[in-house]
């Protein structure tokens, strides 16, 4: 029954194939072949996992090789595959919560004329991101990793006739890029020192590396996971790829594809237990990039954008748990699967709110939305309060697990990252109340369109509320259902290891001040965006709400720092080839040229003038040979 | 004796004959007989090259389906040809892609688009005229016929001949035949470009050639005066064939002056953008994907094996060179305005990449640069053949020009895509495997060079997605509004190249499996074993398999 | 009588015969002066075939005389053909050949 793992893959690229290549045939029915595909793949995931809870805990892993994929000497890369309970999570989560994106783009993509490529370029990430999860080895995760940077350029830019769209996707696929170095270079390395960058040897040959080897894998890696996870220093992309279609946010800029950054390092915790200075440089990444995601967050008008902003916060705690090492990796992922369905759920809530309200994403044009749009605005609301941490909502169970953690890690350090993590709770009450202030209570302050007509906000059809309220259900359930019996605890431990750390709180403490945190949050977005009236035009704001609204001068930094300097560089150096090098090889040949005219002189034309350098010639080697003979 | 490599280098030599001494004239049917003799000899060649890959044993000898015939007895020359695991992949590559070009090309040789020279078009009726495209798919099929023979070839003068002499009817595919788009400014360039690409690999040939004599003056002195390949470099294993080390070290510089020419290596490069540029995108792709092949593949064979202490002494300086090259081009591709200079710039960038992966001196690095020769063949003519039609729809080679076609061409700018996220060396498509190889070759030797050629990736998909962002997307531009999309014979051209970029990404073992023994001999023949890794790991299920 | 008299002979015909060619300027002149040099060598061949006591400089005679008789007619088909163009027989009015 192993066959069913690449059966998971071989599903959604099927479906992709068919539907890229298929032509217009199947303009008409090809989104449920799209939808069709994902949901066997999500078939497929639930036998394996019902199959893998029916082992015992030792055989839980599977391994299937597939066939040798690159052998040059002692380079061995094979497509293997390996499911072990990790990946199995992943799986459900991007088979599950992709499928339930699938069925909402039905509706969603309903009338634009492209949608048959819009479910091929879907099922391609699907595939992409199964590959990167289900990998044996570092080279086919990097196959899959830079698929769903390739999917992701292609659905940020899917609307490709918007110069911002196109521009998005470029950027979006070159920062990652820049991340992909880092992974390509951690595989070499891995290769130079054991011969094999296959997970289970690497982690069996790790303990032997020196520590200097093993920091420098893990910050490689950690620079990969930047790039995909959108994490500080390589953040800029996530809040321009906002520019796809509301549904790729969900699934790829915010359930699934930006968190393979944290699979990866949880995967490769037998590098990170052994390199603290690694896992140093991750928790400090996370924890800048959870402030920075939450101040953007606050600052951003576009709804999408404030939610991207969101999500760079929240992996920015999943990242920080990971660095925790083993008392935070299974929090991470915990954390993970919420966000994925409660940020998914928020996500399609907001494409709701645009379906209904033209197109618009600017929360300062909406307001008093929750009669209208009741479905929305209660499945929204659940995710509102999931996120936040409301008590007994699945974000309250991974998020304070992590903020335990983080003063688990013990410490200065600890007391650090835990009121870090805790500012971030605050914050993010904070922005997401804003977000839900703004959007669903208060005046109305509806824009006319371009055709001079107010939006008739309206509810979305079924085929979009439904994907929403299941996804609502487990924003609520989730994680509640994780943490009976530590479930989810115990499933991860023999994949990543667990130990509780000694937390100079007690859990009921960390708890409490959790909630105080997000309370305040609420109170103070309340008193800002609640009891008076939201301005439709944004004030001016202090330096660091301007800041915040242009995500914190991410951009003019690397303007500054990389594309000028770069763009006068390239300058100069096609002008040093057509000037300098060319210039050599001109100049050497109208050296030769210009001597040749000078030598060309000599030949006048005049017969009597050959004829006397000829007698010339010959009396000079006459001359020659007697004199030679004489000698 | 088999005379199938013999016959493989004549079926394209005896089809320039007959396709150049077609009945001239200029009208369709003549012109269309002609096009079709030159495809049909091309596609003979190509299933005489299938069967010398299925007849070719990975496990046999280096040198297989030998034959010799005496030539020039006194010198110890001979027609020698042998086919080793190197040589066979680049002989597929070349009569893959010769058939396709002429497919591509098949109405760039039409008498209207005669601009000659001088910038005047050739009158009707004028010899010129009458003769261009028998004359054009005659030299494409001369080319491909001495590429062939520099492949097969086991006699070192022999390979210095043909080496030599296909610059003559790239010559002329050059300065005679480019864009529609003519004009007596555009002429005068193709003139200079044509120019300056014969000069240029003629001056590399001389010095070559002057190192030849010097090499069998020196062989003959030790009574070895032999042009043979194999009794050479058997004689040099043997410590038949002493050569000092000053002297060595000469004669490696004199061959890879030319080979770095024709690879071309920075900064021998300036003559590769001129040529691609003015030429028409089927010689460019024949430049490129063919022809330049010839030197990095010489680089291999005869540097490597002939000098193998030069070699490593020069090694590092090579591979700096290689690094400044890739970066280089990269960076250039980034500020080119003009669609085939930007494709040239990143062809220079990849040649760094194979020749940094032949002076590494692993087995990853010259099996890499081995594949990455014919996925970098593959993937060019790829892009190149997709930028000449979209070229020839619009008359214009300015990226500036183009804008939104993939919203009028949406298969155009579909299949343009793969070929740029081939050339980008996207994981799961066949150039990853080879650029991935050489990365991984040089770093196990030469960390620090293998981290900054690893940077060369980012710039990859900078020019290649600023190229496609401008050309294809955004609103569409009035001059591109009518454009239409890939006809059915220009699909023919794209989809066995989409075909091969996949299949080879995902399984390129077929190909690993010819050249791996070709350059485990070579690395025995430089005396280099790979670097062990520092903590190697037992070999356990799932791991290490042969 | 000494036969090395007639090398001297034909040194002396030589000298006049370059002399002609690079002072006059006559194309038919010219000529003449060219066949002088050839048969100076012919004599000079033919002495030395006398001399040594062998054949073999009589038979470079005989081909020098036939190279001389085939470029007499070319070189006079030549010389009519550039009087018929430009009405002189001056070699310097025929300065064409040159870049």
């Amino acid at each position: 029954m192993n066959s069913l793992i690449p059966l998971l893959i071989a599903a959604p690229l099927a479906g992709a194939a068919l539907l890229l290549l298929g032509g217009r045939r199947l303009d008409r029915s090809g989104h449920w072949i799209g939808v069709l595909a994902a949901a066997v793949s999500f078939a497929f995931g639930l036998v394996l996992f019902f199959q893998m809870l029916g082992r015992p805990v030792s055989q839980r892993a599977v391994d299937v090789k597939l066939f040798s994929w690159i052998s040059v000497g002692g380079f061995q890369a094979n497509a293997a595959f390996q499911l072990d309970q990790l990946s199995i999570v992943f799986v459900l989560l991007i088979t599950g919560v992709g499928s339930l994106i699938h069925v909402y783009s039905v509706g969603y993509m309903a009338h634009d004329e492209r949608r048959r490529r819009f479910f091929g370029y879907l099922n391609l990430f699907l595939a992409a991101m199964l590959l990167l999860v289900l990998a044996d080895n570092y080279l086919l995760l990097y196959v899959g990793w830079e698929g769903v940077g390739l999917a992701s350029y292609l659905l940020i830019g899917f609307w490709q006739h918007k110069v911002s769209a196109a521009t998005a996707a470029k950027k979006a696929f070159i920062v990652n890029r820049v991340g992909d170095v880092g992974l390509s270079i951690a595989i070499m390395l891995m290769f130079t020192q054991f011969g094999s960058f296959t997970f289970s040897q690497v982690f069996a040959a790790a303990p032997q590396e020196s520590r200097g080897g093993l920091t420098a894998i893990g910050l490689l890696l950690l620079l990969a996971a930047c790039g995909k996870s959108a994490q500080v220093p390589l953040q800029s992309w996530l809040g321009d790829a906002m520019e796809g279609p509301t549904p790729v946010s969900a699934l790829i800029h915010a359930a699934t594809m930006v968190t393979a950054g944290v699979y990866l390092i949880t995967r490769s915790n037998a590098i990170f237990d052994l390199a603290p200075d690694a896992r140093l440089a991750v928790v400090c990444v996370g924890a800048v990039t959870l402030l920075y995601g939450a101040i953007v967050g606050c600052a951003k008008d576009d709804i999408k954008k404030a939610l991207a902003g969101s999500t760079m916060s929240q992996i920015g705690y999943m990242v920080l748990a990971a660095g925790l090492g083993p008392i935070g990796y299974v929090f991470a992922i915990m954390h993970l699967v919420t966000h994925g369905f409660f940020k998914a759920g928020l996500f399609l809530g907001a494409g709701s709110v645009m379906h209904g309200m033209n197109d618009e994403v600017n929360m300062r044009y909406y307001g008093g939305l929750r009669k209208h749009l009741p479905i929305t605005f209660a499945t929204f609301g659940l995710g509102y309060l999931a996120i936040i941490g409301f008590p007994g909502l699945s974000g309250y169970f991974s998020k304070d697990r992590i903020i335990e953690a983080a003063f688990a890690e013990g410490g200065t350090e600890g007391w650090i990252l835990g009121l870090t993590a805790l500012v971030g709770a605050a914050v993010t009450a904070f922005y997401m109340t804003r977000i839900m202030l703004m959007t669903f209570f208060g005046e109305r302050r509806w824009q006319p369109d371009g055709k001079g007509e107010l939006p008739h906000p309206h509810e979305a059809p079924r085929v979009m509320t439904l994907p929403m309220i299941v996804l609502a259900v487990g924003s609520v359930l989730a994680g509640g259902l994780f943490t009976i019996n530590d479930a989810f605890v115990n499933w991860l431990t023999p994949v990543t290891g667990h130990s509780e750390g000694n937390s100079p709180l007690s859990s009921g403490t960390v708890t409490l001040i959790t909630i105080v945190c997000m309370v305040a949050g609420i109170g103070v977005s309340y008193l800002v965006y609640g009891r008076s009236a939201v301005p439709v035009n944004p004030p001016v704001g202090s330096a660091l709400t301007r800041a915040a609204r242009r995500d914190l001068l991410q951009d003019d930094i690397n303007h500054a720092l990389l594309v000028r300097p770069g763009s006068a560089l390239t300058a100069a150096l096609v002008y040093f080839d057509v000037k300098g090098l060319d210039g050599v090889v001109n100049g050497v040949s109208a050296t030769i040229g210009g001597l040749s005219s000078r030598v060309r002189r000599v030949q006048n034309g005049y017969v009597r003038s050959y004829a006397l350098s000829m007698f010339g010639g010959t009396l000079v080697l006459v001359a020659t040979t007697l004199l030679m003979r004489s000698v | 004796m088999s005379f199938l490599l013999t016959a493989t280098c004549a079926v394209p030599a005896v089809g320039a004959v007959v396709t150049a001494a077609l009945p001239a004239g200029t009208t369709e049917a003549r012109r269309r007989t002609s096009r079709a003799t030159a495809l049909g000899f091309s596609v003979a060649a190509l299933v005489l090259a299938a069967v010398i890959a299925a007849r070719f044993s990975p496990d046999g000898p280096r040198y297989q389906l030998t034959e010799s015939y005496s030539w020039i007895r006194a010198f110890g020359i001979s027609f020698s040809f042998g086919v080793d695991g190197i040589g066979a992949v680049l002989v597929l590559l070349t009569a893959v892609l010769v058939p396709l070009v002429m497919l591509a090309s098949w109405h760039d040789a039409a008498p209207d688009s005669g601009d000659s020279v001088a910038g005047t078009p050739a009158p009707d009726g004028s010899f010129e005229n009458n003769r261009r495209t028998q004359g054009f798919f005659a030299l494409i099929l001369a080319v491909e016929a001495m590429v062939l023979v520099s492949f097969l070839a086991t006699d070192l003068f022999l390979f210095y001949v043909f080496f030599e002499a296909m610059l003559i009817p790239l010559y002329f595919l050059i300065g005679g035949f480019g864009d529609r788009a003519g004009g007596p400014e555009q002429a005068r360039q193709r003139s200079y470009a044509a120019v300056k690409f014969l000069l240029y690999n003629l001056l590399g040939g001389l010095v070559m050639l002057a190192a030849v004599i010097g090499f069998y003056v020196i062989a003959r002195d030790q009574n070895q005066g032999t042009f043979d390949l194999q009794a050479l470099t058997r004689a040099i294993a043997d410590g038949k064939l002493v050569i000092d080390s000053s002297a060595e070290k000469a004669l490696f510089l004199g061959f890879f002056f030319a080979f770095a020419v024709k690879a071309p290596l920075w900064p021998l490069h300036t003559w590769l953008p001129n040529a691609m540029g003015e030429s028409t995108a089927g010689t460019a792709v024949l430049i490129t994907a063919v022809v330049d092949k010839v030197g990095t593949f010489a680089m291999l064979r005869y540097c490597l094996g002939l000098f193998p202490n030069a070699s490593k002494f020069f090694a590092p300086g090579i591979l700096v060179l290689a690094v400044i090259g890739i970066l280089y081009g990269a960076l250039l591709a980034v500020g080119q305005k003009d669609i085939k200079r930007l494709i040239a710039y990143a062809s220079i960038s990849h040649f760094g990449f194979i020749i940094m992966g032949i002076f590494a001196m692993t087995s990853q690095g010259q099996s890499g640069a081995t594949l990455y020769m014919v996925n970098h063949g593959i993937s060019t003519a790829l892009l190149m053949l997709l930028a000449g039609f979209l070229i020839s729809r619009r008359g214009s080679r300015l990226i500036a020009d183009f804008g939104g076609v993939q919203k009028v061409a949406p298969v155009l700018a579909g299949t343009f895509l793969i070929g740029g996220l081939a050339t980008l060396s996207l994981p799961g498509l066949a150039p990853f495997v080879s650029e991935f190889l050489v990365l991984v070759g040089t770093f196990t030797r030469y960390p620090a060079l293998g981290i900054i050629a690893t940077l060369g990736i980012v710039l990859a998909a900078l020019y290649v997605l600023v190229l496609y962002q401008r050309t294809m997307t955004g609103p569409v531009k009035a001059s591109v509004s009518g454009m239409p999309d890939l006809k059915a014979r220009e699909l023919l051209v794209a989809a066995p190249l989409i075909a091969l970029t996949i299949a080879l990404g995902v399984y390129p073992k077929p190909l690993t499996d010819l050249v791996n023994p070709a350059v485990a001999d070579t690395l025995v023949q430089v005396h280099r074993t790979d670097p062990a890794p520092v903590h190697p790991v037992a070999a356990t299920p799932g791991g290490v398999t042969k | 009588m000494n036969p090395v008299n007639y090398l001297y002979l034909a040194a002396l015909l030589f000298t006049i015969g370059a002399a002609g060619v690079l002072i006059r300027r006559n194309a038919i002149v010219l000529f003449m002066c060219v066949e002088l040099m050839l048969n100076a060598s012919n004599l000079a061949l033919v002495t030395f075939s006398r001399l040594h006591g062998n054949l073999d400089g009589q038979i470079m005679a005989f081909f020098t005389m036939v190279v001389a008789a085939a470029e007499v007619v070319v070189g006079l088909a030549i010389i009519v053909s550039i009087f018929r163009t430009r009405h002189s027989a001056s070699v310097d009015d025929s300065n064409l050949m040159k870049l």
